[in-house]
This record gives C-alpha cells, sequence and structure tokens, in this order.
C-alpha cells in the first residue's frame, strides 16, 4: 500500500520533470516585444541560425511595452518596438530595423477610394459618421480600431489622431487578423493594420491622394508610416550587435521587403 | 506469536489509515487554498488603483482610456449586465419549456434520449460557439437589421444558447424531485397536466429552478472567449440592441497581452469587480438550493 503510494506520486514526479525542462533549448540571445515585428523578427532569427549552427535566438511576443520594460530590466537583449519610445523609455539606445506602412482599409466593393488625413482623424472621432459624406452609400461607417495597447493603436494614435481620442463606440479587437477577418465581412467597416498584412480581402485607401504602397512611402507621398524599432540597454555588444548587423545588413534588409515590410532606405 | 503479528499487521493498517487520511487532507485543501491564493492575488493587485483614482470614478466612469490613465469601468458594468440579461431573455423560456417538456409530456424513452444531448451542449468549448456566432449570426444580424452585427443582440443570443444546459439540467432535476404524490393529487382534483404544472409542481420546484437561472447568470456574466468574437467590445454603453458592447471579462483577456504597469492593474480591477459579481451570484444560488434541501 505504502508503496503504490510512493510509486504515484514518483510517477507524477517523473511526469512533471520533462515539463520543468522542457523550454531549455539553448538560448544566447532572447528578443521580446511587439507582435507586429515578431513574425519578421522570427525570419531574421531563423536565417541568422543558419548561418550560426549552435546559436539559439529566441524571438517572443507580449507588445512593444512589454518588450521595452523586458529590455530595461534585462530580462532580453534586445526589445522590439512598433511605436516611438515615449517618456522615460528615452533613455534606451533605438535601432530602426524596418518600416512600416498603415493602411486604412474598407471592404473591397466600397465605392469609396481615397480620403483625406483629417477625414480619417474625423472618422475616427466619430464626428464623421456616414459614408455619404465621402462619396460613398449613405451609410453609417463601423469603425474597427485595435485595443488599449497594442502598438498598432499607438501607432495610428500618434500618426492620426494626436491628441484626440478614438471615439468609445469603435469597434475593438485585439489583433491586426481580426480586424482584417470583420472588415473583410462588413461593406460598411473601416479600420488600420499593417501594410504587409493587406490582402485580396480588403482595399486599403488613397491617403491625400497617394495609394497606400511601398513607392509612395518611400519618396514620402504616404504618410502614415511607422518605424520598428530594435531597443537595447546601451549600444549592443556581442551576440546582439551581431544579429543587429545582420538585420542591417542586405541581407537582412532583403528579407523585410520579401515579407512586406519596408526597408530603413 | 500469532497474535503478536495479528496486533502488527493491524497497526500497520491503522498507520496506512492514517497516512491515507493525510494525503487526502492535503489534497483536498490545496484546492481551497487555490482558490485563497487567487482571491488574495487579485485583490492585492486590483485594489490599491481603485482607490487611487477614486472608487467613484473608477467604478461609475464613462470612458476607458488607459493609455491616458483613465480608468472608467461603467461602460463595461452595463455592458455585462445587458449581455446577461439578454442571455436570460432567451435562455430562461427555452430553457424552462424545454425542461416541462422532459418532464411531463414526454416517455422516458425521449427523456433519455435527448437529456444527455443537451447536456453535451455544455461540453462544446465556447470558442466553438463564438465561431458559428462570427461566421452565421454576424452577417446574418447585419443583413437583417443592420448595424455592425457584433452586437449586444448576437452575443445574448450566443449566451442564451450556452447557458440553456444549466437551466434545462437543474429544472428538471429539481421538477422530478417532486414527490410523484402531489401531481397524483392534482390530477385526482382534476387539473389538467398544464395546470398540474402551472400550479403544483412549478411552486414546489421553485428554488430550484431560481438556482438554475442564478448558475446560468453565473456562467453568461464569466463567459469571455465567446463575447470577445461576436460582440464587438466597444467601451460604450450600447444605445441599441444593435450596437457592440464590451463586457467586463472581455476587457480583461482583449487588453491583458499588452498592458503594462496601471493598465495592468485596472484590468486586476476589473477582476475584482467580476470576482465581487460572481460570488454573490453564486452565493444566493448556494442560498435558494439550500432551501430547497430543506423543504420537502
Amino acid at each position: 500500500m505504502r508503496f503504490r503510494f510512493a510509486r504515484i506520486f514518483l510517477a507524477i514526479a517523473v511526469a512533471f520533470f520533462p515539463a520543468c525542462r522542457g523550454g531549455r533549448s539553448q538560448t544566447d540571445l532572447t528578443l521580446a516585444g511587439s507582435t507586429s515585428i515578431q513574425p519578421f523578427a522570427d525570419k531574421w532569427a531563423e536565417v541568422f541560425m543558419e548561418k550560426h549552427p549552435g546559436l539559439g535566438v529566441n524571438v517572443q511576443g507580449g507588445g512593444s511595452s512589454t518588450g521595452i520594460q523586458a529590455c530595461k530590466s534585462g530580462a532580453c537583449q534586445i526589445g522590439m518596438s512598433s511605436r516611438e519610445l515615449k517618456g522615460d523609455e528615452k533613455d534606451l539606445f533605438e535601432i530602426v530595423v524596418a518600416r512600416d506602412g498603415l493602411a486604412i482599409i474598407v471592404h473591397p466593393t466600397n465605392p469609396v477610394r481615397g480620403v483625406k488625413l483629417a477625414e480619417v482623424k474625423q472618422i475616427f472621432s466619430g464626428d464623421l459618421r456616414s459614408w455619404k459624406l465621402l462619396g460613398g452609400k449613405d451609410r453609417a461607417i463601423t469603425v474597427v480600431t485595435r485595443e488599449e495597447g497594442s502598438g498598432t493603436r499607438g501607432a495610428f494614435q500618434e500618426l492620426v489622431m494626436g491628441k484626440t481620442r478614438i471615439f468609445r463606440g469603435a469597434i475593438t479587437e485585439d489583433s491586426n487578423g481580426t480586424v482584417r477577418e470583420i472588415i473583410a465581412q462588413d461593406p460598411c467597416a473601416v479600420g488600420f493594420i499593417s501594410l504587409g498584412l493587406v490582402n485580396e480581402q480588403v482595399r486599403s485607401l488613397d491617403l491625400d491622394g497617394a495609394a497606400a504602397n511601398d513607392e509612395n512611402i518611400l519618396n514620402g507621398r504616404y504618410k502614415l508610416v511607422r518605424p520598428f524599432l530594435f531597443v537595447s540597454l546601451g549600444e549592443p555588444a556581442g551576440l546582439a550587435k551581431e544579429f543587429v548587423d545582420f538585420v542591417l545588413s542586405a541581407e537582412g534588409q532583403a528579407l523585410v521587403k520579401k515579407e512586406g515590410l519596408l526597408p530603413i532606405k | 506469536m500469532a497474535k503478536k503479528t495479528k496486533e502488527r499487521g493491524k497497526n500497520r493498517l491503522e498507520r496506512n489509515d492514517r497516512l491515507v487520511r493525510l494525503a487526502l487532507l492535503v489534497v483536498a485543501f490545496s484546492a481551497v487554498s487555490v482558490l485563497l491564493v487567487i482571491t488574495v492575488f487579485i485583490v492585492q493587485q486590483g485594489t490599491p488603483i481603485m482607490f487611487k483614482y477614486g472608487l467613484k470614478s473608477f467604478l461609475a466612469g464613462g470612458n476607458w482610456y488607459p493609455s491616458e490613465k483613465v480608468f472608467g469601468l461603467w461602460p463595461m458594468i452595463v455592458g455585462s449586465l445587458f449581455v446577461t440579461a439578454g442571455a436570460l431573455v432567451i435562455g430562461i423560456p427555452f430553457g424552462l419549456a424545454c425542461a416541462i417538456v422532459l418532464t411531463e409530456f414526454s416517455s422516458k424513452k425521449v427523456r433519455r434520449v435527448i437529456k444527455p444531448v443537451i447536456e453535451l451542449l455544455a461540453g462544446i468549448p465556447s470558442v466553438v460557439y463564438g465561431f458559428m456566432g462570427v461566421i452565421i449570426l454576424v452577417p446574418f444580424i447585419r443583413q437583417t437589421f443592420g448595424g455592425p452585427g457584433l452586437s449586444v443582440l448576437a452575443a445574448s443570443i450566443v449566451l442564451g444558447i450556452m447557458i440553456l444546459p444549466t437551466i434545462i439540467s437543474i429544472s428538471v432535476d429539481s421538477l422530478q424531485a417532486v414527490p410523484p404524490s402531489y401531481r397524483e393529487g392534482s390530477i385526482a382534483l382534476g387539473a389538467t397536466r398544464w395546470q398540474t404544472v402551472k400550479m403544483v409542481l412549478f411552486p414546489a420546484a421553485r428554488s430550484g429552478i431560481i438556482a438554475s437561472i442564478i448558475l446560468g447568470m453565473g456562467r453568461a456574466v464569466g463567459e469571455t472567449m465567446a463575447t470577445i468574437m461576436i460582440a464587438g467590445n466597444a467601451a460604450e454603453i450600447p444605445r441599441s440592441l444593435l450596437a457592440p458592447v464590451r463586457t467586463l471579462t472581455s476587457n480583461i483577456a482583449l487588453e491583458m497581452s499588452y498592458a503594462t504597469g496601471e493598465h495592468r492593474e485596472a484590468l486586476f480591477a476589473t477582476g475584482v469587480i467580476l470576482f465581487i459579481i460572481i460570488m454573490v451570484l453564486n452565493t444566493v444560488a448556494n442560498a435558494t438550493s439550500s432551501r430547497r434541501r430543506r423543504q420537502p
């Protein structure tokens, strides 16, 4: 009887033991932060590890704010932020590793082709409620935004809204994918997502007469561009420096372009 | 010699007995202590910020802009109440009707098939309900009634369906627990079956039925995944059934991934409010169902 109990406890202990060690594949460099950058960082890490066998690069999400905090506390060597640093975050060392356009997207059947930046602001502040005023059908605009704390929302707030609040009645979703999905279903909806994630389900609006594409971003005519940042405590050194150098190299930047982002130059 | 062996065997048995009792006690208390740890943790994380910004502005404030340090939970509290009330409006009539049919107006064979099937409904993960809602219900509402589709109405319908198994199975149990003599007496007095249900069985099973409704309500208040997917999550008090709404649970789940500092604490505070609501509901449910047990 006694032994049977001992055996059961042992079995449980053994069952949990691997769980304790499961995550311990070798990690030499940890990146954490923006979920907008994460998929691209994963790509960089993958290629980087191919070139340096035996090294482990671990990429984690969590969001821009979390990444910046983790970097400050030393929990990761490189933090990823898809918004500009603010306030007391500014003492971190920052490197722009790529740029991303923000696209204002609508349903493909929406007759409205383009808007002005000021109109986008009015739409999201709740002052402009009907498509008719923009040359569309006489239907109410369904505004879709991201949740508080999201880097994409932070960038949109900064680039478009300024001090004005996004109005309370806006539908709120917690990922680029969900926003795109809702707009793909609703002919009256409008929202914003990363330019790289726009697909055939939705259509991006021209902004102040400039179509949302790489060319217009590079020549500065399309205004909604946010930087993707790597941040670190002081200038990166050692492996972190090697990784950053790789990301900024022609090869790293080519990867960026292939995945739908904009290179820094 | 033989006696001594027997004695030793008895001692061993006693010792094993104590050992098992101790082990069971530890396991039993670990469940309670988990609840305790969760309670302490949530309260400790969530209450300081409530008092820092003032309980009144926290509970009654209409604006939720954590990035500007504006924390007003009122729209979410009202949102939770609206959605839950909507779920009950849909869940109660269907649930009770189903319970009555199953106990009074169907054969044993039918009951034996239908009841387990209904209880199976409770086992479907909420994300599946949410997904069905997004794919079928939301476009339907948008095309038929207008608005964005993601709405109080959609959330109420889906939650109403989700609480059906709770309401039905507990109501069926309490209707079946009514002594057969009540039913027989009523029929003997010349009442029809519907009159019997309405005037004898329902009052006799009342506390059990109320408990079933309160437990269903608890499920509706606590549901997260399905509501996030179909309610639209606008942090504003909905002006109509077709407007989007955010519940307390959605508020936490929607924003927790990126929340830091005071924003995070405010989400814990949301959890405290939710915790209090659920506690009150459960206490009321326990009180009514214990009254049922005391009554014959």
